[in-house]
Formats: C-alpha cells, sequence, structure tokens
C-alpha cells in the first residue's frame, strides 16, 4: 500500500515536472499567475468599481445607493464653485510641495551621491531613511504643536519681529513639503549615482564652467529622477487628508470623499477620480518632457 | 523582450479597455437591490454565544464595567471605538458588529438601511426603569417599533477660557453672533461636523422667530438657508474647526482657541490639567438661553449579529443601575437608568446633570438624523446629503 502511494506520488509530481519541461511560456505564466492576478484583481479591480460608482446615484429618500448610469455627481462637482476651489487648491499645495521638495532635495542628493564619503553616504542615507520610520501621525502632531500661537516657531521669530503661519495653507504646504522630502530625495540620490563622474570630468576637460556641466550634462541625465520624485510628492500630496485636518481648516480632495464616504459613495467615488485625471494629465506631461525616455 | 517593449501605447490601451469591459461587467452585475428587512425580533433569550463585537464612543466600553459583565455572562467583549456617527454607520454596514451605540444623527439611518433590528424590550429587564422621556423617542422608536435601549445623554456643551473670556457668555450669541464673535476672531472652536447646522438652527429658532423653527433637525428651504447663512457669516471668526477631541483640547490649552462649543469629555480634560476653562451646563449648572444640541445614544442591535443573545445581555448590563451609573459618571453625562442615581461614586451626580429633571431636557435637542420628512405631513425639508453638501460649501 505505502509503497504504491509513493510511486503515485512520484509519478505525479514527474507528469507535472514533465508538463512545465521545455515550455518556457508556460513555466513564467504559472510563475506570475499569482502576482499578476494579485495586481489585476487587488488593484485595478478595485480601481474599476471606484470609477463605477461614481456614475451611481443616492437615493435622497432612502439614502440607499442606486446603480444606473448618471453623470449627476460629475455635473455637481464642475457646476459648485466649491469643488473647483477645493481641487484647485489641493493641485495648487501639491505643485508647490513638489516644487520645495525638488530644490530642497537635488542639493542633498546631490551631495550624497558625488561628494560624499563612503562613510558620510551611509550615514545620509540613515538619515534621510529614519524620519520614515516614525508615525506619520506623530510627524504632524508635532508640526501642530510647533505652530500653534506662541509654539516653537513664533518663538524663534519673535526677536525678528515676526512670527510663524499659525494654521492655515501654509502650514500644510509646510507640513507636506516635510513629510515627502526623502521620496525625493532617495530617486535624485539613485539617479545621480548612475551618473559616470568620467562624464563631469570630460565635460570640464572641454572648458565648461561648473554651471555649463551642471544645465548640459548633469540636469538633463538626472531629469528623470527628479520626475520619479516629484510623482510620489505629487501623488502623495493630492492624497493626503489628515494634515490639512489638523493644521488648517481648509478642505482637500482627500477630507470631502472622507465626508461624502458613508452617506454618498458616488459622489465620494467621482471626487476619487479626480486626482486619478490629474495625475495622468501629470504624466503626459511628464512623457511629453522626456522624463521616461532612459526608463 | 522587444515585442513587448515595441507598444507601449498599445498595451496601455488594452489596460484602459481591459478595465472599461471589467466596469461593464460589474454595472450589469451589480443592478440587483440591497435593501435587506432589518432582521427579525427576538423571542427568546438563548445561551450566550461566548463574545460580542461592539461599535461605542469612547469611554463607554471601559474595563471598570465590562470585566464584572465577562465574568458574569462569559460573553467576551470587544470593542472598537469610532470618532464620528458617519463612522459607525460605515462600520455596522460591514455586518462584522453585533451591536452599536449609535446617536440620533446615525439611527434612523441605521434602520432605513436595515443594518439594524427591533428590539425586544421585554428581553431586557432593566428598560422598565428607565427615565420615561427617553422611552418612544423618534430617534430610539420607529413607527412603534423598539430599535434600542437608551444608554445616556447630555447636552453640548459651550466652552470658553474663563481668562480671557469676560463676562462670563449665558447665550450662544458669543460665538454666533457676528457682532460679538468678531471680539474673538481666530479664537473660536466649532464642531466640524454637519449637524452642526443644528447649532446655528438652535439659536435661529430663539433669535429669529419668524423662520418658525421647531425642531432644529427639520429644516425647510429658507430655514435651512438661514442657518446655513449664520454659519458662513461665523466662519471668518473661526479659529479652527474640530473634529478630533485631542485637537480641540491642545488647541484650548495653547490658547490658539478661546471660545466655542464642545462635549464633556474635552471640558474634562483640560479641566483636569488645571487649564482656566469654564462651561455651560457642566461647570456652570445652566444651559445657554438659547437651549442647546445634545446627544441621547442608544444601544442597537445588528440585523446581521452573530452574537445576538450576548449582545441582549450586554444591553441589560449596560442600563443595569450599577453599571449604568458608572459609565455616566465616566463619560460625564446623565444616567438613562433611573435607579442609577443612587449607585453613583459622587452623591450629587444625578443633581449635577439634570437627570431627574425633565424640564431641562425640554431646551436639549438630541441629535437626529436630518430627513426629507418634515414629520408634519411636508416632504420639502432638507435630508441630511443636503446638510453634508451645505457644510462642505460653508467650510469652502
Amino acid at each position: 500500500m505505502a509503497g504504491e502511494a509513493v510511486v503515485e506520488r512520484r509519478s505525479a509530481g514527474h507528469r507535472l515536472a514533465g508538463l512545465f519541461h521545455g515550455r518556457r511560456r508556460l513555466q513564467v505564466g504559472a510563475l506570475l499567475a499569482g502576482p499578476v492576478g494579485w495586481l489585476v484583481i487587488g488593484y485595478l479591480g478595485s480601481l474599476a468599481v471606484l470609477l463605477v460608482a461614481g456614475f451611481w446615484t443616492v437615493d435622497p429618500l432612502s439614502g440607499e445607493v442606486v446603480r444606473g448610469f448618471s453623470l449627476e455627481n460629475f455635473e455637481t462637482l464642475v457646476n459648485e464653485p466649491v469643488y473647483r476651489d477645493i481641487v484647485g487648491r489641493t493641485v495648487l499645495i501639491a505643485a508647490l510641495v513638489t516644487v520645495t521638495d525638488a530644490l530642497l532635495a537635488f542639493p542633498i542628493a546631490f551631495y550624497m551621491a558625488k561628494v560624499a564619503s563612503r562613510r558620510g553616504k551611509a550615514l545620509l542615507v540613515v538619515a534621510v531613511l529614519v524620519p520614515l520610520w516614525s508615525s506619520y501621525l506623530v510627524k504632524v502632531l508635532s508640526w501642530r504643536t510647533m505652530l500653534s500661537s506662541g509654539g516653537i516657531i513664533d518663538w524663534v521669530l519673535e526677536p525678528l519681529g515676526l512670527h510663524g503661519p499659525g494654521y492655515g495653507n501654509t502650514a500644510v504646504w509646510l507640513v507636506m513639503s516635510y513629510l515627502w522630502l526623502p521620496y525625493m530625495v532617495l530617486p535624485i540620490y539613485a539617479g545621480l549615482e548612475r551618473i559616470p563622474n568620467s562624464l563631469i570630468s570630460a565635460s570640464e576637460d572641454l572648458g565648461a564652467a561648473p554651471l555649463t556641466t551642471f544645465r548640459r550634462v548633469i540636469l538633463p541625465l538626472a531629469f528623470p529622477a527628479v520626475i520619479a520624485g516629484s510623482i510620489f510628492t505629487f501623488a502623495l500630496t493630492l492624497g493626503d487628508y489628515i494634515t490639512p485636518r489638523l493644521v488648517s481648516n481648509n478642505q482637500f480632495i482627500g477630507n470631502v470623499i472622507f465626508n461624502n464616504i458613508s452617506n454618498n459613495l458616488p459622489l465620494a467615488s467621482a471626487l476619487a477620480l479626480v486626482p486619478i485625471v490629474v495625475m495622468v494629465a501629470y504624466l503626459l506631461v511628464a512623457r511629453k518632457l522626456g522624463a521616461f525616455e532612459h526608463i | 523582450m522587444r515585442t513587448q517593449d515595441a507598444h507601449p501605447v498599445r498595451t496601455a490601451w488594452l489596460v484602459v479597455a481591459g478595465l472599461l469591459a471589467f466596469m461593464l461587467l460589474i454595472a450589469g452585475c451589480g443592478s440587483s437591490g440591497n435593501s435587506s428587512s432589518g432582521g427579525e425580533e427576538m423571542t427568546k433569550l438563548g445561551k450566550g454565544e461566548g463574545e460580542v463585537n461592539l461599535i461605542s464612543w469612547a469611554g463607554y466600553v471601559e474595563p471598570e464595567w465590562t470585566k464584572p459583565f465577562e465574568k458574569k455572562t462569559g460573553c467576551k467583549v470587544n470593542d472598537k471605538v469610532a470618532g464620528t456617527s458617519d463612522e459607525m454607520v460605515q462600520l455596522m454596514r460591514t455586518g462584522q458588529y453585533d451591536g452599536v451605540s449609535a446617536s440620533g444623527n446615525a439611527s434612523a439611518r441605521l434602520v432605513d438601511g436595515g443594518d439594524v433590528a427591533p428590539v425586544n424590550v421585554s428581553l431586557v429587564p432593566n428598560y422598565k426603569t428607565i427615565f420615561s422621556d427617553l422611552k418612544n423617542q423618534p430617534y430610539n422608536t420607529f413607527d412603534g417599533t423598539h430599535y434600542g435601549i437608551p444608554h445616556g445623554r447630555g447636552a453640548n456643551l459651550l466652552m470658553w477660557n474663563s481668562e480671557d473670556v469676560k463676562p462670563a457668555p449665558t447665550s450662544w450669541d458669543v460665538i454666533l453672533d457676528p457682532k460679538k464673535a468678531s471680539k474673538y476672531k481666530g479664537k473660536i472652536s466649532a464642531y466640524d461636523d454637519p449637524i452642526y447646522i443644528a447649532d446655528a438652527a438652535v439659536y435661529l429658532k430663539a433669535h429669529q422667530p419668524e423662520l418658525g423653527i421647531e425642531n432644529p433637525y427639520e429644516l425647510n428651504e429658507e430655514q435651512f438657508e438661514a442657518a446655513v447663512n449664520l454659519l458662513e457669516e461665523q466662519r471668518p471668526y473661526v479659529g479652527e474647526y474640530w473634529s478630533e477631541a485631542a485637537k480641540q483640547i491642545q488647541a484650548f490649552a495653547s490658547g490658539d482657541s478661546q471660545v466655542g462649543t464642545t462635549w464633556q469629555y474635552q471640558y474634562f480634560e483640560l479641566e483636569g490639567a488645571g487649564k482656566p476653562v469654564a462651561a455651560s451646563p457642566a461647570s456652570q449648572g445652566f444651559l445657554p438661553s438659547e437651549g442647546a444640541t445634545g446627544w441621547s445614544d442608544t444601544w442597537m442591535i445588528s440585523s446581521e449579529a452573530k452574537h445576538p443573545n450576548c449582545m441582549y445581555m450586554w444591553m441589560n448590563w449596560i442600563v443595569s443601575p450599577q453599571a449604568n451609573a458608572e459609565v455616566a459618571e465616566f463619560f460625564g453625562e446623565a444616567p438613562a437608568q433611573s435607579l442609577a442615581c443612587e449607585h453613583t461614586a459622587e452623591k450629587d451626580f444625578c443633581a449635577k446633570y439634570h437627570a431627574e429633571n425633565p424640564a431641562f431636557w425640554k431646551r436639549v435637542y438630541y441629535w437626529e438624523t436630518p430627513v426629507a420628512d418634515c414629520g408634519n405631513g411636508e416632504e420639502n425639508c432638507k435630508d441630511y446629503n443636503d446638510w453634508v453638501q451645505a457644510w462642505t460649501s460653508i467650510k469652502g
């Protein structure tokens, strides 16, 4: 009995191995089925459900979701001035945060990639990563305390006759720029790391001033990395709703989605489409600028 | 490899087409209605199932009174704290919980959505001695059917920093009348929730009787607009809209906020930390002259409860005299159980919270869910969806 079972099992295993032998497509297919299935069902599938829900409506009497096709939610988004303001505010802050982070991150990343010693480089990478390990909420709440009236920012600025920005759009911009900076530093660092030093030397040998080398050699080669970083900072700012809640009175796209999610899911879904559309537009522009040519 | 790289655009279109096909598939399948019946009322209590999953306000389910319950019934209590009524509705709709301590602005939505089942009050012996003005209320009884057991009640507070705000306010006009509110520009704290529109309606009910507001949750077009306008006028003076209690505590502690609407919890935290705050009615014993919005919470049972027996035992336990006294004192609210007043640690607790004073509660407008049905046969009232939209516009 036992002997037979072993033979049986072995032959099944053999048959399976035989099935895959020499068939590369089948091998690759079996290997990828899990992760790709997860991606398609878990990510793209849920995204599709979200998009569909944007066309549903809510029955005003029962509050139940009516599944059908209607452009009502999108009309509301376009016609109500308050939503235009909110979308405009969100996109503007996201753009400002992205530019700020790019300007701050580039010198840091350049120093890390091209100037610092091995030891200094390792230390800097850790320094950039460590803030990512601490809780997001703790960081935002710390900023809230620092920005409060009579808080540490007021205290520092007081001798200069100034006072802190208080809570509001400026505070959101400051906090978001702080939060997402590591997401900008790391891609730029990786991008600069890949530029061979010999190119910089060659540029110098050919008589280019440092600024010219930077403008004509380094920046074009590092540009895709900056775009990669900006996708993180831009998308993360577009989607965040906790920071605006804690350091301002202003509503961002995420806040309105949050407020509508339990009583008007279709409107929330329609609003959730806005960041997607904005991101797609942003990626198209980035592509036009040649950001993906070297990927 | 070459063929894969050559047509990124075609690949992108394929993905989009796939998504579209998937969307159509869902839209096609999804047209079946999902309004469930709301479940059946229990007729007989059985043995406990060993555990019960609750959704509650912070401070409603604490070890002091859950440990004895677990020991007595063998039902282990798993509690999930929710921050807002919206969150409670959302969590209940997952069907993973047995019950919830719903406020009036959630209960009607839960009943309409079929998320909760009727409650057979004869299976809850302690229901008999609950204050009678809490029974058969529009937020716990629908078409004559009981949908829950009253837990406790309280009025929303007007809190102020007693060093900065003088004289002590006796009316909501200190934050709602633009002339008076301008004195505290940037220092006013307002509740960040659509239901806050009702606070404006309570104020208008007293100050603009010509609007004819009766119930601040049943507002017709004209009344609603007046309330929304009032809050839009208030907007420039508001320093902060709060939704998390911790946020408001910090703002009052640092001086960023000096006057505004709050709950007992924040007041006690600040008072305990030695901050110079006063609040109506908690410390002053009176309501602002217009009255106030408030809450009267109800324990409701899910229509999909997996541990209904334990849930019934819990509903009976939380309104038992001893447990109800403990939770009322812990949270700072008036108990629902009339016999609880003999069990409070602080002897004059019930007097302080006006638990046995029906006249006091006549001027407290418990949270309700705004619905189109005005209660007077007309269907022209603004529903909760309109309130949410208006609140988005007020905040801008």
